[in-house]
């Protein structure tokens, strides 16, 4: 059995700057669990791509396996998208992305995907810069595999068994603050408000962007004593900012308040203004954004909105020195040094 | 004084590696080659990088047999850690010439060879201040002396010199000067040429001197890789690097210093091949190159290329078992793990170059390929092949070669088309369409996954869905066995005995074949250039009675794959094994084929 959604388009849809209504940024029907997180993501997805008004085929979708790396084939159909191998999503979009520099590449991966067998991939893409957004569905859990304990799973947390995880969790934004990522935020399945924006700014964002997604597993890891359920996460949310995504060419409309505000220009012309919430704390100062996380951490806090952000990055391409045109559209003549420089080569091994 | 022997000798260089002795002994090949005379050479090297003993065999051959010879007539011994070894490898009537600095232990003497001692270190040090000078001239001494008692040409040494040095021509003088040391003290005690010399010949032709690694990183760069991911491994790092010593100076803008390549030094193999595999995915060119270690790491990724059907090229220069020592040493040893690496009903391409030429050719050819059959290509070199300079006919690149880029759809056939569906058999022979991300905005889309998709790549998990498309990837392999590299039919003169071989066996292969008529032992030969395996392969088992079939490996791994695939009759297929690390040689193909002969009392 497959599934497809059924495409009823409404003829008076409201169309984007680029001609494309919300639904052509939609996917297939979702299998996963009702009241998943991760379902939560993918319309956020969806609704950033159609506000930023993307061409869906300029964006590559990769993930590992796992519920939260099925997502991509639940949003922009009109996309390519690779489903790869268990926690090996990095080094995919890596290539990908060393073939076509132009595309927007959208990284979807799980807590464990990420945090355990992909460890590895995960560290040396943040190190690389690669241009891309790379967004975890955290649900402190194994949900394909039916619920284990993941390794973001809080020392303390109770799992839907009842035992209590002994081990540190692995904090995923102070880790990628530390190697090296440009954009680093953490946000809620739940808080749509804040997270469409937080998309939209990665998406923009010319260096690696990494979104952290608490996402509740309704199924596994919802129960009470699990500070990754729903409950929990509204109880110890605090936002640290609100962010305003001011797309190209708009007039900005908002307030700017001397200290409390950072504005930011993204590559693309694209503006980002960011309200801070929390006191003490510089979003472009990666120490303080580590004590920010640290406090919180032994306050049981769990902050949220764009943690980090570096705007004088140096991508992998940029660092590489590689053509501006993509490798993957060029041919023969660009490729091949031809004969007659053989013939110079054999030369020299005579 | 023994029997005269012209170009015809094995040469054993023993030295400590780190010393400098590699480029030497190169020079020394390089001469012979350079005076038209068939040479090759294999270096034997410890797992390490300073310290501890290497040889250098070099084999000179008139009649232009290009294996491993055992019987060594001549060694170069200046390494005393491995005095005793060396010097009993010399043949009965052979030479060894040695650093005499100190005198020789008595014990070390032996009665039925020639000592010629040199006293290259007393030598060094009474003209060269510096100890590193001393050292690496030591090597010159050598070399200076061998010219005298070997009759090479000077001049031919000379010209070398001149070319190595070309950017430090401060240094010429001063190598020329070394040479001339030892030159000067043969001719000052002792007789020379030694009856076992060389002579000027013209059998090179255009043939070149240069190992596998570097043809094969070239092939790529000529086949159009532009992303490149890799991990350091012992024998094939230096296909990574010779890519991008030839795309620094080939692929670069020189205006801009823009590169139109991307190599990355990936954090461990597995990441390698996902970054070919997204690179191939996403429409460029890509390979990795590794060695046994690496693709059991990267075999769960090579499972998923092959049912994803994205093409990605993987160069497995092969060498000894796990961790370090035997790894610097060479074997046809991956054939089963690599044929089908990784989980599920998976099988995978195989080339298997045999010189240096056919590496370049293969490493090309095997873009092509993964195009064509969206499918891993694995090019199986070894440590022999890759790391040794051989004599070979020289790269050549037709000019009017097109990449075959296989069937991938632009936007404009996008359009065209009533239907896409990615893993739909239009053509019939198994092989689908692609489009690359990118192509159009509304139409060719679809995501990628392992096997639970229909034939527009949509998710399912019904069973029927998943035997078809299964099904259809045994198709592609059939017809996977009509586009690889025919096999090369050495000799086919319907005899009941054949032989058949792959890769680096060739030259050990064709000199038995010829030794073994010889004795009134007449066969055909086969050299296998890929799998799967084409049906001449399957017409060739058919046809001869006994078919030995050459492996360096214990398991039989190629015998395996032809009983396997082919269903050919096990005992029909004789194993000849050689898997000590060394590659195979004539003389023990020669003595297990007679010892099976007598055995299977097979009338001549
Ligand atoms: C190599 C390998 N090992 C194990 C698995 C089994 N497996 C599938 S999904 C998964 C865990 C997924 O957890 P996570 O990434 O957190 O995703 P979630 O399902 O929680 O969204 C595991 C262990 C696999 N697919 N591949
Ligand atoms: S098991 Fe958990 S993570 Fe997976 S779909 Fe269900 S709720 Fe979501
Ligand atoms: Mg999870």
């Amino acid at each position: 059995m497959s599934f497809i959604k059924p495409q009823f388009h409404h003829p008076a849809l409201p169309k984007n700057k680029v001609g494309y209504t919300k639904a052509d940024y939609e996917g297939s029907i979702s299998t996963l669990c009702a009241g998943c997180g991760h379902d939560s993501i993918s319309a956020a997805i969806v609704q950033a791509c159609y506000e930023i008004d993307l061409e869906p085929h300029k964006l590559a979708k990769i993930s590992g396996i796992g519920c939260s790396s099925k997502t991509p084939a639940y949003f922009l159909n009109n996309s390519h998208g690779f489903n790869s191998v268990h926690g090996r999503m990095p080094s995919v979009a890596t290539g990908a992305y060393m073939a076509n520099r132009d595309l927007i590449y959208l990284g979807v991966s799980g807590d464990g995907d990420t945090a355990s067998i992909g460890m590895g991939q995960f560290v040396h893409a943040v190190r690389r810069n690669l241009n891309m957004v790379y967004i975890v569905m955290n649900n402190g859990c194994y949900g394909l595999t039916k619920g284990q304990d993941s390794a973001t799973a809080d020392v303390g947390s109770i799992n839907k068994e009842g035992s209590e995880n002994p081990f540190q969790g692995i904090d995923l934004c102070s880790l990628a603050i530390e190697l090296g990522a440009t954009f680093v935020a953490r946000s809620f399945s739940g808080d749509k408000h804040q997270l469409v924006p937080l998309i939209k700014a990665a998406m923009s964002h010319p260096g690696f962007a990494f979104l952290d997604v608490i996402s509740p597993c309704v199924t596994f890891n919802n129960n009470k004593g699990s500070t990754k359920s729903y409950d929990y996460v509204r109880e110890h949310i605090d936002a640290t900012s609100e962010l305003d995504f001011v797309p190209i060419h708009s007039e900005i409309t908002i307030d700017y308040e001397e200290g409390k505000s950072v504005l930011a220009p993204l590559h693309d012309g694209s503006l980002l203004h960011l309200h801070k919430l929390a006191a003490g704390w510089d979003p472009t100062d990666r120490k303080s954004v580590i004590d920010l996380l640290q406090t919180a951490k032994s306050a049981g806090d769990i902050p949220t909105g764009l943690l980090y952000l570096d705007m004088n990055t140096r991508n992998l391409h940029d660092l590489m020195k590689t053509a501006k045109k993509p490798l993957n559209s060029m041919n023969e003549s660009e490729l091949c040094p031809g004969g007659a420089v053989l013939e110079g080569i054999n030369a020299g091994f005579r | 004084m023994s029997k005269v022997k012209i170009n015809d000798f094995v040469i054993r260089f023993a030295n400590v590696n780190g010393t400098g002795s590699a480029s030497a002994n190169d020079m020394f090949s390089k001469a012979v080659f350079r005076m038209g005379i068939p040479v090759v050479a294999k270096n034997i090297f410890p797992s390490n990088i300073q310290g501890l003993p290497t040889w250098f065999d070099v084999r000179v051959s008139a009649d232009g047999y290009l294996g491993r010879r055992e019987e060594v007539d001549i060694v170069v011994a200046v390494n005393p850690q491995s005095f005793k070894k060396d010097i009993a490898a010399v043949r009965s009537g052979g030479y060894l010439i040695y650093d005499s600095t100190k005198p020789l232990h008595p014990e070390f003497h032996r009665e039925d060879i020639h000592f010629i001692g040199v006293p290259m270190m007393q030598l060094c040090m009474d003209h060269y201040n510096e100890p590193r000078q001393q050292q690496l001239f030591k090597n010159m001494v050598y070399i200076g002396a061998l010219i005298e008692l070997l009759d090479i040409e000077l001049e031919v040494v000379q010209g070398i010199i001149r070319d190595q040095f070309k950017k430090h021509e401060k240094l010429i003088e001063p190598n020329f000067q070394a040479i001339d040391l030892g030159r000067n003290y043969v001719k000052a005690h002792y007789e020379y040429p030694l009856p076992v010399r060389v002579q000027r010949m013209d059998k090179n032709g255009d043939s070149i001197m240069i190992d596998g690694n570097t043809a094969t990183g070239l092939g790529a760069l000529y086949g159009g890789a532009s992303v490149v991911a890799w991990y350091p491994i012992t024998p094939s790092t230096s296909v990574a690097k010779a890519f991008e010593t030839y795309a620094k100076r080939y692929r670069v803008d020189p205006e801009t210093g823009e590169k139109r390549y991307a190599i990355v030094q990936a954090e461990d193999e597995l990441a390698a091949i996902g970054m070919v595999i997204g690179a191939a995915w996403n429409g460029s060119r890509a390979f990795t190159a590794t060695s046994g270690p690496g693709v059991s790491l990267m075999s769960e990724f090579l499972g998923l290329a092959y049912y994803a059907e994205i093409p990605a090229v993987l160069v497995n220069v092969q060498r000894g078992g796990p961790s370090t020592g035997m790894p610097t040493r060479t074997q046809q040893a991956d054939l089963l793990s690599s044929a089908y690496a990784s989980h599920g009903d998976t099988k995978h391409v195989l080339l298997f170059p045999a010189n240096p030429a056919e590496c370049f050719e293969m490493a090309a050819d095997a873009l092509d390929l993964a195009d064509r059959l969206q499918t891993p290509i694995l090019v199986m070199t070894d440590l022999d092949l890759g790391m040794n300079f051989h004599l070979s006919p020289p790269l050549k690149w037709d000019d009017n070669r097109k990449y075959d880029r296989g069937k991938v759809l632009n936007a404009q056939q996008l359009d065209e088309i009533k239907d896409f569906g990615r893993y739909l058999d239009v053509d019939g022979d198994g092989i689908p369409y692609r489009t690359i991300p990118g192509t159009h905005p509304t139409k060719g889309a679809f995501t990628t996954r392992g096997t639970s998709r229909d034939e527009y790549a949509r998710y399912t998990e019904d069973a029927a869905a998943y035997e078809h498309s299964i099904r259809r990837l045994d198709k592609k392999w059939k017809t996977a066995s009509t586009l690889v590299p025919k096999p090369e039919v050495y000799r086919s003169r319907g005899h009941a005995l054949g032989m058949i071989w792959i890769g680096t066996s060739h030259h050990a292969a064709v000199e038995a074949i010829d030794l073994l008529e010889q004795q009134g032992i007449a066969m055909d030969g086969l050299r296998v250039r890929a799998f799967p395996f084409n049906e001449t392969v399957e017409a060739f088992l058919d046809e001869h009675k006994l078919v030995f079939v050459i492996e360096q490996n214990r398991d039989k791994q190629f015998r395996t794959l032809l009983v396997n695939e082919l269903e050919t009759a096990p005992k029909k297929l004789v194993p000849i094994q050689n898997f000590d690390g060394m590659p195979i040689t004539a003389d023990s193909i020669l003595k297990q084929v007679l010892e099976r002969v007598g055995e299977a009392e097979v009338s001549r």
